[in-house]
């Protein structure tokens, strides 16, 4: 499947991103990876649908396929509230830079990761993030969760409306309960 | 002035030897002996002469590539695909593509400013002659121009004094560019020294601009109390005849300004501007207004208040011709910057040139002589302005509900959204606007930057931000701020007052919220942050369009920022030192507490200085809606000099951050000067050109950044309790590198002393020395055998 950036005029190059088939793809991948990571920006708290906000998708996804947070910009305090402890607070800058770094030792000290899954970001601040990773981690797989295709991705989602996404969300948490 | 041309003419000489006649000798130049402070080692720096200083700070703060896309596409043998580690055809790669785009994007804001300069200069020694004398701040400013000192290492007492500073970094802007060409560097750090290099440059270009400015126009002279000026759309008397200045060279505008007072017309017409020229006009005359930065302009013009619309140059939307002509307003262009096709009309006379505006004969001129585009401009606007009677293009309410329609039955395209910058939900205000409900088109309006591409985008031709500005109408029109003119320099005696709680902490930082106006949420955020940091008495300087956007907030007793708090270079203060140029004050005020506080010597002594800054001046530059290549120069410049800087979330665009790693600690030793010691110093600071996502972020960021290895104890206690205290307030935790920072018991910040001290526990910390830092091993007192 091939899909158009969100943002019109922000056309990548010769290597896009794949739009996963179907949400159930993202379980399949976080299962089989050995070091997933978990990097979610503010705008989590920002969009939802109702009462629920997208963080609260990204604490069950997160306990549920138990991976690591980090918590960027000052979302940190928001997972506190809702009784989540993420793994750390760290910027987009930082993790992205870490994670170029085949020597860096994870947030836990057991070495580098193999996946890391986007939430949350300005799309056009991940999507620069994200071509960092592209050029500098060829080995670390990249998917974005995020509503809108990111073309600089490994993988990511075309371009949803809410509601889609969120149920997208809901799927792959449920994909991660029956784990 | 050390450096002069000698020529002597000999009409005739007898001699033992013979008889010689009209010789003539020309040495070029030679050094001036006035100035008794010894030169230092890098005069007029090459592009090389500093790279041992660059390759220092790069090794800390490596650079992290961010491209905007997989390809180059600069000569023929392009595009060429850089994906998956390839090279292109002249065998660059992508790491160093980006950082020759970064140069190439560097020498264009240093050009900008340097030819600004130029362009100044010419026209103020036109005017003045030569030997005008440069006095930025008289007896309180003995050091005129830091950044000249010591990049130059000469004094320029006159006008004429910069021209020889303007031959330097012209020419060292035209090495740089030829750099960037096809064939040329390959390595991506020695492109990043020269970027540093073209920062440097630039730096240099903006201190000449302003002084020559700041001299020959009588700006305020170093005054922290500089007048109050008008800052808003609703500062505007609609009942005059408006002329609305535009850029960043400010002659024409005077010239305008002169030709009323000259006239008796003064206070008869209105003269306002947008961006730099703006500020400089009220610094010339407070009673001038400022629109507001660059995102006003479209919004501005299409509200059809101007009459006359005078361009100057830089940060000029490019279709200022098109949406002119829509409000039936005559375009004056003045640089040969910006030409806008029109005809060339300077050697007209002005009768002819007035009467054919005012006919509307033509829809704009070319006039490159400012004192006869300032005529031009006045008459036009007094006879322009009763035909006029403010034509403007925003539509009625009704207007935008019918066209409201048209739009949803369109569908759910997305089109307007998708184009812009912010992500702003249009389309769903586009429906409620169709119902009648205009609330959610007005609540566009503040995240709006004004750009206009949303219309560009629109398959069906709807005039959106124009729908925006109408349903926010109120709002445009209760803008009325005030907004403390530029007081240029910072006064040696400042210096001499703030130089040691700065060195040693106990003022905990100088924050300069400086830049454009490309924010990710609008303008308050950063009038949010100044009046944080002045409140914890930092020292907050503002300049260009940061500067203006600080005075679009008010406090609940209906005062901005610059009526609420002092104009002093001191804690607490707010000051704006004016325009883009007027950034070489912040620079400049950096390098005077190395020079006059700390007694380092100043002359060509750039990397003592730098190495200065680096280790003792906890300041921090913050350009959260920088978009501009300027923008990228004054960075470079300040990364050179160690002072990081910050930008929001969109200047993640200019698709390279310098960042340490507070967890590689083999980063983060200097020498300690007294003993030759190699000394862990901790993060500080920690990044050198650092993206924040939000405006929170920015805010922890500031206060962590200010931190430098030479803080007394008590100076790092201030701000670790300012670290601490934003971090705990805005994450809702504890900063989990606190033990990176606190170097003694006594750094910790005493009312939270339960709370780090468990974290030390936790880390394992271990007290250590505080040095007398630098990285400099030439300035070790005491070698190590």
């Amino acid at each position: 499947m091939s899909a158009e950036p969100w943002q019109r005029a922000e056309i990548a190059g010769p290597k896009k991103a794949l739009v996963f088939a179907k949400p159930e793809v993202v379980v399949t991948m976080v299962k089989t990876a050995k070091r997933p990571i978990l990097v979610v920006g503010h705008e989590a708290v920002d969009n939802g649908l109702g009462e629920e906000k997208v963080i609260d998708y990204v604490i069950r996804m997160a306990k549920t396929a138990k991976i690591p947070v980090v918590a960027t910009a000052h979302i940190f305090g928001e997972f506190v509230k809702r009784g989540f402890q993420p793994a750390t607070w760290m910027s987009v800058m930082d993790i992205t830079n870490r994670l170029q770094d085949p020597e860096w030792k994870g947030l836990d000290g057991m070495g580098q990761y193999d996946l890391v899954l986007f939430m949350g970001i300005p799309y056009y601040m991940q999507w620069v993030t994200l071509s960092s990773l592209k050029h500098a981690s060829p080995d670390l797989k990249t998917l974005s969760l995020g509503r809108f295709y990111q073309p600089h991705a490994t993988c990511s989602f075309s371009n949803f409306s809410l509601e889609y996404w969120i149920n997208c969300l809901k799927v792959i948490i449920r994909g991660f309960e029956a784990k | 002035m050390p450096k002069k041309a000698a020529h002597i003419k000999i009409k005739e000489l007898k001699t033992d030897i013979g008889v010689i006649k009209d010789l003539t000798l020309s040495i070029g130049r030679i050094l001036d002996e006035k100035w008794t402070e010894p030169i230092g080692p890098t005069p007029f720096p090459s592009i090389t002469d500093l790279r041992e200083w660059d390759l220092k700070l790069l090794k800390r703060y490596k650079p992290m590539y961010m491209p905007f896309c997989d390809v180059c596409c600069l000569c023929t043998y392009g595009k060429c695909d850089l994906t998956g580690g390839k090279r292109g055809a002249c065998g660059i790669d992508i790491a160093a593509q980006q950082s020759r785009f970064y140069l190439l994007s560097s020498c264009i804001g240093a050009a900008t400013h340097v030819a600004h300069a130029r362009h100044l200069t010419e026209h103020l020694i036109e005017r003045h002659g030569r030997k005008f004398p440069i006095d930025v701040g008289g007896m309180s400013v003995e050091v005129e121009a830091p950044i000249t000192r010591l990049v130059c290492g000469i004094r320029p007492r006159t006008l004429g004094d910069l021209e020889d500073v303007l031959d330097y970094v012209e020419n060292q802007v035209t090495h740089l560019l030829a750099s960037t060409h096809t064939g040329q560097e390959g390595n991506k750090i020695d492109f990043e020294s020269k970027v540093f290099h073209a920062g440097m440059i630039d730096h240099v270009g903006m201190e000449i601009g302003d002084i020559a400015q700041i001299a020959a126009y009588g700006f305020p002279k170093a005054d922290p109390e500089a007048p109050l000026a008008e800052l808003g759309f609703g500062m505007i008397d609609l009942h005059k005849p408006v002329i609305a200045c535009i850029g960043h060279n400010v002659p024409p505008a005077i010239e305008i300004v002169d030709y009323l007072r000259t006239n008796g017309l003064y206070g008869k017409v209105e003269v306002c501007g947008l961006c730099c020229t703006a500020h400089d006009i009220t610094r010339y005359n407070p009673e001038a207004k400022i629109v507001g930065p660059i995102s006003w302009q479209l919004r501005f013009v299409r509200s059809g208040v101007p009459d006359v619309i005078v361009i100057d140059e830089q940060c000029v939307r490019t279709d200022s011709l098109i949406e002119a002509q829509k409000i039936k307003a005559p375009v004056i262009v003045t640089s040969d910057k910006i030409c806008l096709g029109l005809q060339n009309r300077t050697r007209d006379p002005i009768d002819k040139i007035v009467t054919d505006l005012v006919e509307a004969k033509l829809s704009g001129v070319l006039i490159l002589d400012p004192a006869k585009a300032g005529e031009v401009a006045v008459r036009t606007a007094v006879k322009v302005a009763p035909k006029r009677k403010k034509f403007k293009v925003i539509p009625d309410v009704d207007e935008i509900i019918e066209r409201a329609k048209k739009c949803a039955s369109f569908g759910d395209c997305n089109d307007c959204r998708r184009s812009c910058p912010n992500d702003l939900p249009i389309p769903k205000a586009m429906i409620a606007a169709s119902t009648g409900n205009m609330n959610k088109l007005a609540s566009l309006y503040e995240a709006c930057i004004g750009c206009g591409r949303c219309e560009s985008a629109c398959r069906a031709g709807m005039t959106v931000h124009s729908f925006i500005i109408k349903a926010a109408e109120k709002k445009l029109k209760e803008e009325k701020f005030k907004i403390r003119t530029g007081r240029g320099a910072i006064q040696d005696l400042e210096i001499r007052k703030v130089g040691s709680p700065i060195v040693l902490g106990e003022i905990p930082g100088v924050v300069g919220f400086v830049g454009c106006a490309n924010y990710p949420n609008g303008v308050k955020e950063v009038a949010e942050m100044c009046s944080e940091f002045a409140n914890r008495r930092y020292i907050v300087t503002t300049s260009g369009c940061a500067a203006m956007s600080v005075a679009m907030h008010k406090n609940e007793e209906g005062q901005t920022l610059y009526e609420m708090y002092s104009g002093d270079f001191d804690a607490g203060g707010v000051v704006n030192v004016g325009s883009c140029v007027s950034n070489s004050h912040i620079a400049g005020a950096a390098i005077k507490i190395a020079s006059i506080f700390a007694r380092r010597k100043l002359r060509a002594n750039y990397e003592e200085i730098a190495d200065y800054v680096l280790n003792r001046v906890g300041a921090v530059g913050v350009a959260f809606g920088a978009y501009s290549q300027k923008a990228q120069s004054i960075a470079s410049g300040f990364w050179r000099l160690g002072i990081p800087v910050i930008v929001g979330p969109h200047g993640a665009k200019y698709r390279r951050m310098l960042l340490g790693r507070k967890d590689h600690e083999e980063d983060w030793y200097t020498y300690d000067a007294r003993t030759g010691d190699r000394v862990y110093v901790g993060p500080a600071p920690e990044h050198l050109f650092y993206t924040a996502e939000t405006k929170e972020e920015a805010m922890v960021m500031i206060a962590k950044l200010c931190i430098r290895p030479n803080d007394t104890t008590k100076g790092r206690a201030i701000k670790l309790t300012h670290y601490c205290d934003l971090h705990r307030r805005l994450y809702g935790t504890m900063p989990d590198d606190i033990h990176l920072f606190v170097r003694t018991a006594a750094d910790i910040p005493i009312t939270m002393k339960d709370d780090i001290v468990k974290i030390l526990e936790e880390k394992g910390w271990k007290e250590r020395t505080i040095p007398d830092p630098t990285l400099l091993p030439r300035l070790i007192r005491k070698r190590k055998e």
